[in-house]
């Protein structure tokens, strides 16, 4: 399988040297084309981080350690800046966590979703309005014209979104990283988002990073996962197994404080941190002898 | 702010006015000074003084001279200088234009120094040379308009003479002007020569009142664009592949001028108190030097009417203000 997205032993400190905390220690994941990976794990495990590095958004005191970020098979890390630029925002696309604060509160929202069009696809300001009105009414807004004239404030919160969700689809990405997209819209808008970036996902042929940590939306939307445990993956697979037969005992302590109906929520037991430190070695080595066996 | 909002503050109008008049008018009339005493010819005689002194009605109570001051003033009728002998209300409007004008011209330039060094400061955030460039604002703000116009005067008109260091245009040249806005009227009619004249004197006055503001604008300004740079759709627009200058430009920009204009605007009133010494040094007949002789010569009536318009602009400077931030920003024209 060629892999879209192939992050590899990723290293990221954050902070001033000497005291910096380093939030990822060797993460590898791959995403395939037209996947649905989900990204999980508690505050603070990294995934958001994640999806930041792959942007190139990482805050200015961030330093990347070491290790390898290869979209479709080329080195973002390694690229020149312009040709990274081109890359972003065409090929790989954001839906960003909040939909307040996500766009800029002085432009229209038509001017919002033409700026990008414009920029990579050089299409003319009329043409970017006329393809900005389709994806519009894609992402189910009824009279995408009038709101094209609106500013964000003059729209609802999950409108917003959908808005958002329409820009990050403009070019037909190849890869959209979808950063907690639907934790700050209450549940009934948090469905038909979820419905919404399928369908944009199947109708333009991309993969999707999906990081949460609803692990209900993973189970609904994302056909493999991977959990993050302080900045290393402890854990990946298929979603139907990883849930089912969760082997590390962090995921089985994850699953445990996910609220459900049928039974009230624990919450996340602790796992020793030298139990996950054992096992992640472990797991590496069994990786390695995976890697050593199908060679 | 919504439109009930500027309703209310054009009532507030009148009593503010009102207010102004009463202070200036009781605040002259109680500290020491004698208009008279500066006009009479030594050895005048006791009885011509009182004489004099009910010609100016100036024998009346502050009370008594205030009404029939006022019930002028409503009329449109201002009064008489008394060390010029002409009606105020047209003295006022014979120099209110060059004061325009200059303030004009000095806004123009701080908004565009001001403009330029706050990008560059935040395009260079948390380098060296951003330090460097706050050091600069300091010690701009610190200088006051009037040292700069002494600074600048001996630099440019003394020490490297290349600028007209006094007056408004030069007296050999003779134009015949339809308005007092020269500057404007000489941009308007095409005649670049006599704009340039112009702007060879009001350049050296202009630079001294805009670099204190400039200043001020720079502060002001990098840091709303400081703030607004760390807002998500700043972040965002990283991820959607434009470059830095671009996203400062195109997002950042018109979010951060909202701030900007809103706390600096009023803030153009420094600048236009800043006229009347910088005029006075540059001998440019504005309403800022001619309020320098009014008070030297205790002429009460010019006194107040200059004052009253230095009120009506700082009022209209004011609304102005409010009216471009809602222009500048849809959340508050949408109210």
């Amino acid at each position: 399988m060629t892999a879209v997205l192939a992050v590899h032993d990723l290293h990221v400190a954050i902070g001033e040297r000497g005291r910096a905390a380093n939030v990822l220690r060797g993460a590898s994941l791959e995403v395939g084309a037209g996947e649905v990976r989900g990204l999980v794990g508690e505050s603070g495990a990294g995934k958001s981080m994640l999806g930041r590095a792959v942007l190139g958004l990482l805050p200015a005191n961030a330093v990347i350690g070491g290790g390898t970020i290869l979209f479709e098979g080329r080195d973002l890390l390694a690229m020149p800046e312009p040709e990274r630029r081109g890359l972003l925002g065409r090929r790989i696309a954001l839906i960003p966590q909040d939909p307040i604060t996500s766009l800029n509160p002085v432009k229209r929202v038509g001017a919002q979703i033409a700026v990008t069009l414009r920029h990579h696809l050089a299409l003319s300001k009329r043409a970017a309005l006329e393809r900005a009105t389709e994806l519009l009414a894609e992402v189910a807004i009824r009279e995408p014209r009038r709101v094209l004239e609106l500013y964000p404030h003059e729209i609802s919160g999950g409108m917003r979104q959908r808005v958002l969700i329409a820009m990050a689809f403009a070019c037909d990405p190849g890869l959209v990283i979808a950063d907690e997209p639907t934790t700050a819209l209450d549940v009934t808008v948090q469905r038909q988002v979820l419905q919404l970036v399928e369908r944009l996902r199947q109708r333009h042929g991309a993969a999707v990073l999906f990081i949460t940590h609803d692990l209900g939306v993973v189970a609904k939307i994302c056909r493999t996962m991977t959990v993050l445990h302080a900045g290393r993956v402890l854990e990946e697979g298929e979603t139907a197994d990883v849930l089912a037969r969760p082997r590390h005992p962090y995921t089985r302590a994850l699953l445990a404080a996910t609220p459900r109906a049928d039974r009230p929520a624990e919450a996340l037991r602790p796992v020793p941190p030298a139990l996950i430190e054992s096992l992640w070695s472990e797991a590496h080595r069994l990786d390695r002898l995976d890697v050593a066996g199908r060679a | 702010m919504r439109w009930g909002e500027i309703i209310r503050r054009l009532v507030l109008i009148p009593p503010t006015l009102f207010g102004v008049c009463v202070i200036v008018f009781v605040l002259l009339r109680v500290v020491p000074g004698d208009p008279i005493a500066m006009m009479i010819p030594p050895g005048a005689s006791p009885a011509d003084i009182d004489r004099l002194r009910a010609f100016y009605g100036l024998d009346q109570s502050i009370l008594q001279q205030f009404i029939t001051w006022l019930g002028q003033a409503l009329t449109g009728n201002f009064g008489r200088s008394i060390s010029l002998h002409q009606n105020v209300f047209e003295l006022v409007l014979a120099r209110l234009p060059a004061t325009l004008e200059l303030s004009l011209l000095a806004t123009l330039i701080a908004t565009a120094l001001g403009v330029m060094v706050a990008l560059t400061g935040v395009y260079v955030r948390g380098r060296r040379l951003e330090w460097a460039i706050d050091g600069g604002i300091g010690v701009f703000l610190a200088i006051p308009d009037f040292l700069w116009a002494l600074i600048l005067l001996l630099l440019f008109g003394v020490l490297i003479p290349l600028l007209p260091i006094s007056g408004r245009i030069d007296p050999q040249l003779d134009v015949a002007f339809r308005t007092n806005f020269y500057l404007v009227e000489s941009l308007l009619t095409g005649r670049l020569d006599v704009a340039l004249a112009l702007l060879q004197h009001m350049i050296l006055p202009a630079v001294a009142l805009a670099l204190p503001f400039a200043a001020l604008v720079a502060r002001l300004l990098k840091a709303s664009l400081a703030e607004a740079e760390d807002q998500d759709y700043a972040q965002i627009a990283r991820a959607r592949g434009f470059s830095r200058p671009a996203i400062l430009w195109r997002e950042v920009f018109p979010n951060a001028l909202i701030p900007t204009v809103a706390l600096g605007g009023v803030q153009v009133t420094l600048l236009l108190g800043g006229t009347v010494l910088v005029e006075r040094i540059f001998s440019y007949e504005g309403i800022g030097n001619m309020a320098i002789d009014a008070v030297i010569n205790r002429d009460f009536p010019l006194i107040q009417g200059l004052i009253l318009t230095f009120a009506v602009l700082f009022i209209a400077l004011n609304l102005a203000v409010d009216l471009l931030v809602r222009l500048l920003d849809p959340r508050l024209r949408h109210g």
